[in-house]
């Protein structure tokens, strides 16, 4: 057991170490040897896991950014090239452009349709409606569908010759046949559709947790004071939602930059579904094994991650010491 | 590792970096090859097959089946899908690969021998293949060093496939010239028929056009130069092609880049379209009660100084890896898979392939597949296909963004190949 002299009162070993019993406490703590070797491990191993599996690989990445390399041989058969490949990237790479384009157009697209509809959905799905869990169920279901299964399912939606929508329109309007997937000034919204249909569940659940979680005293003073739903929403409820909302904005940020998956099945991401991700893929991941370039874009991908994520992890940081 | 996990943020956040370093961890990965390779069972030989279609599986089963009869060895066949296989092959040949590996005769070959990933098979090549097949094929399972690396077993040559009961119907003449060609587009178009379907949503389809456009515009010696970094794509000859591809693209079925080849196949299949550009692999789209209706003819000449005789046919065949647990054992399959007996077994069940072997009997060939061989008899030069003859890097990376913004915006050709020598000369280092 933990011999802290203050608070007097046991405590379980594991609260001991919290920040706060620590703060207060420091001076006077003193750990047994086999605490002070179980905390060893329980840092040290996810430690050395997240420097391993992190930190490591990523050095690795932009250590091969300035260099050419197949992939194939020993290390020497690296040819360090300097900042060649930035330069490529952002001169003589056509596809370069669009895709920090698109990514910047899903970013702008996640955060008004699915986010706005995915928090609608949840305060609806809060008001315990019948058959609420059938509902939550069916929305969540693009989240955990596979992707091969999403593509294919977009596939008979989006194909030109063989596709529900055109064959709908067709009927409907009597509309010539719009190819989805092709045409590249229409199909990333094509494609934008079916990740917001994603990402909506995903954003839903996220809020449903973060509605439970606000205390219903607060509902019923601002009942008694008079306030509508509407109101009660947006002044009462959505204020104490902050935390969820920095989560859903962290959330939605990251899966603008990391959106590949259904790109990558429609058209390998090309051909007005560029995106740094699919980029990063078809130059390192394929057969075409052009590291150093790939590794390029994945380090100017990291670069523009890492501005959100310090944003992110500071503001947590800031919350977690106040 | 693109699934989404439900988890709690922070984990996402996590999750992130560790995909962006993923490609990091998959790089530090080539160092460790090679620890594995053990010694395994001398009775026991492993292959990886890259032929996945029911009826591939089957002929390889069947093939391999009186290998195991007649040497009494245990195969054990790992199947994989062959784009995939495709993009994972170089991580794939620096672990730890099976014996026997399904792979592509010519440029993708040779690079692999050159990085020693695979092994010499002169030696079988000497004992049981020095007559049977011709030097083309020879040349292309022959590295730079001049051993050879690859036993061949078939070819799915290129060609421009239609339903001969459309044309019986309708009256059309094969064409033979560009003028007939174009005459023939036009033709089918005022017949309410889309004349060449065309799905090029993946991108490599799109490399058949231009390969057989610069075929006949410019002969195959130039095209194999070009694709082998020896020219520049900036160049009044690359234009042309890209102009008479402009010509031809009204003729080509409409919205090519939003539809899969398989859909473009279908397009066929339905009569909705009148002619295809592509590979022996069509005959995987068709119903078998139609296959009688198949037929083909070469890409027509555009020039007759160059003719019309090179014929693009991919040539598939198996080589050994770099460090086979079972040397011998892999020898020997090698060396039967190359055989007149396990080419007939293989080519009557797959129907795309034809043998490569020279003393193949022709006499059960279908009248599309007699046609065929004697085209690549004919052939005083054969290609691969763009992504076989060039490096990888360039024909997925440059080449293909580059001919789906053709298809987009046939305009500005000038510009579009001054953009691919860009790029080129810093893929070439030329």
């Amino acid at each position: 057991m933990s011999n802290a002299p203050s608070p007097p009162r046991t405590r379980a070993p594991g609260r001991a170490t919290s920040p706060r019993a620590t703060a207060r406490g420091r001076a006077g703590l003193r750990n047994s040897r086999g605490d002070r070797i179980t905390l060893a491990l329980m840092l040290g191993v996810p430690a050395a896991l997240v420097v391993g599996l992190v930190w490591l690989p990523a050095t690795v990445t932009v250590l091969l950014s300035f260099t050419r390399w197949d992939g194939i041989g020993g290390l020497d058969t690296i040819e360090w090239i300097g900042a060649q490949n930035y330069v490529d990237a952002f001169t003589i790479y056509p596809p370069f452009e669009p895709a920090l384009r698109n990514n910047l157009v899903w970013l702008v697209v996640l955060f008004a349709v699915p986010t706005v509809l995915g928090m609608f959905l949840a305060v609806l799905l809060d008001r315990r409606m019948r058959g609420g869990a059938l509902y939550q169920s069916v929305f969540y279901m693009p989240v955990v569908l596979s992707l091969a299964l999403v593509g294919f399912i977009w596939q008979l939606v989006y194909s030109r010759d063989q596709g529900l929508l055109n064959a709908f329109l067709a009927v409907v309007a009597d509309a010539p046949p719009v190819d989805w997937f092709g045409d590249s000034d229409i199909n990333l919204y094509a494609v934008l559709v079916a990740a917001s249909w994603r990402h909506t569940g995903y954003i839903m659940l996220l809020y449903l947790a973060g509605l439970k979680a606000v205390d219903p005293s607060l509902r019923e003073a601002a009942a008694i004071d008079g306030a509508g739903p509407v109101r009660t929403f947006t002044q009462v409820v959505f204020p104490a939602l902050l935390p969820i909302n920095l989560v859903v904005l962290v959330v939605t940020v990251i899966d603008a930059l990391r959106a590949f998956d259904i790109v990558w099945i429609i058209n390998r991401g090309r051909n007005g579904l560029e995106l740094i991700s699919a980029l990063v893929t078809s130059n390192v991941i394929g057969e075409a094994s052009r590291v150093g370039f790939g590794s390029a874009l994945a380090v100017i991908m990291l670069l523009i991650s890492l501005v959100f994520i310090t944003v992110y992890v500071s503001t947590m940081l800031r919350k977690a010491y106040r | 590792m693109h699934h989404r996990p439900a988890g709690p943020p922070g984990l996402r956040r996590r999750t992130l970096l560790r995909g962006l370093a993923g490609a990091g961890t998959l790089l530090a990965l080539p160092g460790l090859a090679g620890c594995g390779s053990g010694r395994g069972d001398p009775n026991l030989v492993t292959m990886a097959s890259n032929r996945a279609n029911p009826a591939q599986r089957e002929a390889i089963a069947e093939s391999v089946g009186l290998f195991e009869e007649d040497s009494g060895l245990t195969v054990e066949i790992n199947t994989f899908q062959s784009t995939p296989f495709q993009q994972s092959v170089n991580n794939y040949l620096q672990g730890t690969p099976d014996d026997v590996i399904g792979w592509f005769a010519g440029y993708r070959m040779r690079f692999f021998a050159e990085r020693d990933l695979i092994t010499d098979v002169t030696d079988v090549w000497d004992q049981h293949f020095r007559d049977v097949f011709t030097d083309q094929v020879r040349s292309l399972c022959t590295a730079d060093d001049g051993k050879q690396y690859m036993v061949p077993d078939s070819t799915a040559p290129w060609a421009v496939f239609h339903r001969r009961s459309l044309f019986e119907e309708r009256g059309y003449e094969v064409p033979t010239t560009r003028e007939e060609f174009v005459a023939l587009c036009e033709r089918m178009r005022a017949d309410g028929i889309a004349p060449l379907a065309s799905g090029i949503r993946e991108g490599w389809p799109a490399m058949g056009t231009f390969d057989h456009l610069n075929l006949r515009l410019n002969g195959p010696e130039f095209h194999l130069e070009l694709l082998n970094g020896d020219h520049s794509w900036d160049s009044p000859e690359v234009r042309s092609v890209f102009g008479a591809w402009a010509e031809l693209l009204p003729h080509h079925q409409a919205d090519s880049l939003g539809r899969g080849i398989n859909e473009a196949q279908t397009a066929l299949v339905r009569r909705e379209a009148g002619m295809m550009l592509c590979g022996m692999f069509i005959t995987h789209a068709f119903p078998e009660e139609d296959l009688d209706d198949l037929d083909c003819f070469a890409f027509p000449e555009f020039d007759p100084a160059i003719g019309a005789s090179a014929v693009e046919a991919p040539i598939d065949g198996f080589m050994l890896s770099g460090n086979p647990r079972n040397p011998d054992g892999a020898r020997a399959l090698v060396g039967h898979m190359g055989t007149l007996e396990a080419q007939e077994i293989y080519t009557a069940i797959d129907p795309q392939a034809l043998p490569t072997h020279l003393d193949a009997d022709t006499s059960e060939f279908s009248p599309l597949d007699t046609k065929v061989d004697a085209m690549v008899d004919d052939a005083e030069a054969l290609t691969q296909y763009m992504d076989r003859d060039t490096r990888p890097d360039f024909a997925s990376v440059v080449m293909i963004p580059a001919l789906q913004r053709f298809v987009s915006q046939p305009d500005d050709i000038a510009d579009l190949t001054a953009s691919i020598q860009r790029q080129k000369v810093s893929i070439f280092g030329r």
